[in-house]
């Protein structure tokens, strides 16, 4: 009912036009949308070492560096953290050199509280005093009851279209509804990955794997530091890794399995400090390092563990690091044959290839000699992944796997969609083989996730079935219809990967390459280099196709990484840390939580 | 000495002197090769006058290197072993190289892709030749195949200069495109 007395109507001028006034904003500050403001990045003289906003587990060692390259050199360095000197906070003593380069450095450090830490530090030079402060963020969050294994599943360059594209020809799509998903995709959390180095927009593998396992931001080609200006690719300063960790503080038990040379980027990243990825051999010999030596380790790369007398090794003393392996009491294999004979030993070196393990579709589709060589009996990442949880699952202390999917990659680089593909789907299947134990070992967390991702993507299809060839045959919207991959036998793997209509897939970026959009018998290089420049390899294409002209420098003759957010997908317990958009170093932060790791005590 | 002596012992090493450009210019036409040289030095037509002139060079070709290989290492070829400092011819592409004027470069199977020099990341597949040649020359294309003939040295080397590690390498006499 309208009362008549108690409405505003009824109140003084004064007082209805303050209440018009307080309506009308209130209404105009609902209408405008603040933005926070953002400068371009600016390099400061002062590069402090863990860098800005960096995020540690608490009690996780690292060294803290500081570079200082001001106008005139300095003469003292002075260095806070949270108003208390860093010698004081630390416990320890630093190293001030005074220089063209100035450097003050404290070595194996860690910070001991949850919150935030502010590092202020103060230059004084002839000319006057500079100052910089950063802040740093420590985390000590454990879920309530923690996971006991972790298996962190990394498809190398497996952007969501890799995922697609396999799900495609694994599993098959009718009438728009796919039959069926990737085991991968069959996971209850999703979240999105930005992928993105310290130094890099778009990134390499040695860095987002590093990401992923020490939590920090790292600079191109380095693992575990963080890069200084020096030249000596093993003095930069390092920050602990997961290996590190979960050995340290909890006994537990690792493993690093790929398809690549065991020393490439990723599973190197799980272990090794260095600026230079390209140490293949400095990495192979850490291994051995009680700190951080995984008690699993299958894939390639053979020729960095023979001594250099033996053809074909690639290292530069006599050490014999397979003899060294055994020495700790490691059982070794060179194929599956022997694999599948070691049964459940305490410690398992597995080299199965010189250099990277060739790529499903060659192993076990066309199985060319011409392709393999001498190396007809190589395993399957299902094959190393099912041993690599056989002997880890014997610890009490749990254990932590990475198994990687690492040709995914690199048949990308190449231009390979197909022989990429295979590999995801051998991939999805190792996921597979991690699902079948989690499901009898509740506490085993997994995630599935790639480390940067690719250009590569499905516009249609393609088919030559009207007699159209080239560009004229790719087939979009309504026009493509469906491929006609198929998969009767079962194993998940398409039983033709040429068949007559297959997908169109094409590359964002690329050199100049000839494009027929065929299934390459023998693996390919789309460019070679020619004086310098990359220029189109017409093997690809003896019978003619498209020249596309290349839209990266000439000098590089490879497809490159783009810098699309990549999915992962997880489950089991701690899972529920991956939702939404996160960085790549939030994947260190959620496995660690889930796992409860507290770097402040050593397991006994 | 008389002067008949004197005067014929330098007619006689005018003689001499005037002879030995003409061995240089002669030796061309005994030298047999096809199509025109990448090189015309001292090396080619000192090779009528080492111990192997008149050797027929073996043909060798990359799958010939190596008979077995396994993750425990590569095993050299008995045909490689009995070859040891022998005159052989191989086919193969001149990899990009260090430094544009070179005295050696890397003979592959098929083009290279990715210059392992270049890149930090990338590295030479296990069935390489390395080429040493007597004088530096520029680099030549990378997309057709050269044919390389010289003598053989098989064991483990590392280049002084470069790093460069070698199991297989061959001196060069010749280097001409294929056919």
């Amino acid at each position: 009912m309208y009362h008549p007395k108690s409405s505003v109507l009824c109140l003084s001028r004064f007082f209805r036009l303050l209440v018009a006034l307080v309506l009308v904003s209130s209404l105009m500050s609902g209408m405008t949308v603040s933005y926070a403001a953002y400068n371009a990045p600016e390099v400061s003289n002062i590069n402090i070492m863990p860098i800005d906003r960096a995020k540690f587990l608490v009690g996780q060692k690292f060294d803290f560096e500081i570079e200082v390259k001001t106008e005139s050199p300095a003469s003292a360095i002075e260095v806070m953290i949270n108003g208390v000197a860093a010698e004081v906070f630390f416990g320890k003593q630093g190293v001030t050199k005074f220089d063209k380069m100035s450097t003050y450095r404290i070595d194996q450090v860690a910070l001991p509280k949850s919150g935030k830490v502010a590092v202020a530090v103060t230059v004084k030079t002839e000319t006057g005093i500079e100052k910089r402060t950063i802040n740093y963020e420590v985390t000590a969050d454990k879920i309530g009851k923690p996971a006991k294994n972790v298996i962190l599943i990394i498809g190398d360059g497996m952007s969501l279209p890799a995922r697609q594209m396999a799900r495609i020809l694994s599993k098959g799509i009718t009438e728009g509804k796919y039959n069926d998903l990737l085991e991968m995709e069959k996971m209850p959390n999703l979240a999105l990955i930005t992928t993105s180095g310290s130094d890099s927009l778009v990134t390499d593998s040695a860095n987002s794997a590093s990401a992923y396992a020490t939590g920090q931001k790292g600079a191109v080609n380095a693992m575990g530091v963080y890069a200084d200006s020096t030249k000596d690719p093993f003095d930069d300063p390092k920050v602990e890794n997961i290996i590190e960790l979960a050995k340290r503080t909890r006994g537990m038990a690792t493993g690093i399995v790929s398809t690549a040379n065991i020393t490439d980027a990723t599973p190197a990243a799980m272990l090794a400090h260095t600026r230079k990825r390209s140490e293949l051999n400095f990495i192979a010999q850490e291994m051995l390092n009680p700190l951080h030596r995984p008690d699993v380790i299958l894939g390639g790369g053979s020729r960095q563990f023979l001594p250099k007398s033996v053809p074909g090794s690639k290292r530069t003393d006599e050490r014999n690091l397979i003899e060294e392996f055994k020495q700790q009491g490691y059982t070794t294999a060179i194929t599956k044959t022997e694999l599948k004979q070691v049964g459940t030993p305490d410690k398992l070196l597995g080299l199965f290839q010189l250099d990277n393990m060739d790529v499903y579709m060659d192993r076990e589709v066309t199985k060319n000699p011409a392709v393999l060589g001498n190396f007809t009996d190589q395993p399957t990442l299902m094959d190393m992944t099912k041993t690599a949880i056989d002997v880890l699952s014997k610890n009490k202390n749990g254990f932590f796997l990475m198994v990687e999917g690492a040709c995914i990659d690199k048949q990308l680089h190449t231009m390979d969609w197909q022989r990429a593909t295979y590999d995801t789907i051998e991939m999805d299947k190792a996921v597979g083989i991690a699902k079948e134990f989690a499901k009898k070992n509740e506490d085993t967390l997994i995630i599935v996730v790639a480390d940067h991702s690719h250009g590569a993507s499905i516009t249609g299809t393609y088919h030559e079935l009207d007699g159209k060839t080239g560009r004229e045959a790719v087939r979009t919207y309504a026009d493509a219809g469906w491929p006609t991959f198929a998969d009767v036998d079962g194993d998940g793997f398409p039983d033709n990967p040429n068949p007559s209509v297959t997908l169109a897939v094409q590359y964002a970026n690329h050199p100049d390459y000839i494009e027929n959009y065929k299934f390459q018998e023998v693996p390919t290089s789309p460019a070679i280099m020619a004086n310098g420049k990359a220029i189109a390899n017409v093997k690809r294409s003896p019978q003619g196709g498209d020249l596309q002209v290349g839209n990266t420098p000439a000098s590089d003759p490879s497809e490159v990484h783009s810098a699309d957010d990549v999915p992962l997908t997880a489950q089991g317990p701690g899972a529920d840390y991956f939702k939404g958009v996160m960085d790549n170093t939030e994947v260190f932060y959620g496995m660690v939580r889930a796992l409860g790791l507290d770097g402040r005590t050593d397991k006994k | 000495m008389s002067k008949l002596a004197k005067h014929i012992s330098r007619v006689f090493l005018a003689m001499m002197f005037a002879y030995l450009p003409l061995c240089w210019t002669g030796q061309d036409g005994t030298i047999p090769y096809s199509g025109s040289s990448l090189f015309c030095t001292r090396a080619e037509a000192a090779s009528a006058w080492w111990p192997w002139q008149g050797e027929q060079a073996a043909s060798l070709e990359f799958s010939e290197l190596y008979s077995g290989a396994s993750s425990l290492g590569l095993e050299l070829s008995a045909k490689l072993e009995s070859l040891k400092g022998k005159k052989v011819q191989i086919s193969g592409f001149m990899a990009p190289p260090l430094k544009p004027t070179i005295n050696f470069f890397v003979l592959t199977k098929v083009p290279m892709s990715i210059c392992p020099f270049c890149s930090t990341d990338a590295d030479w597949p296990n069935d390489i030749v390395l080429i040493k040649l007597a004088k530096p020359v520029t680099a030549l294309p990378f997309d057709r195949p050269i044919t390389v003939t010289g003598q053989l040295e098989v064991g483990y080397q590392m280049d002084e200069e470069t790093g460069f590690i070698s199991l297989v390498r061959i001196v060069a006499d010749t280097v001409e495109e294929a056919n």
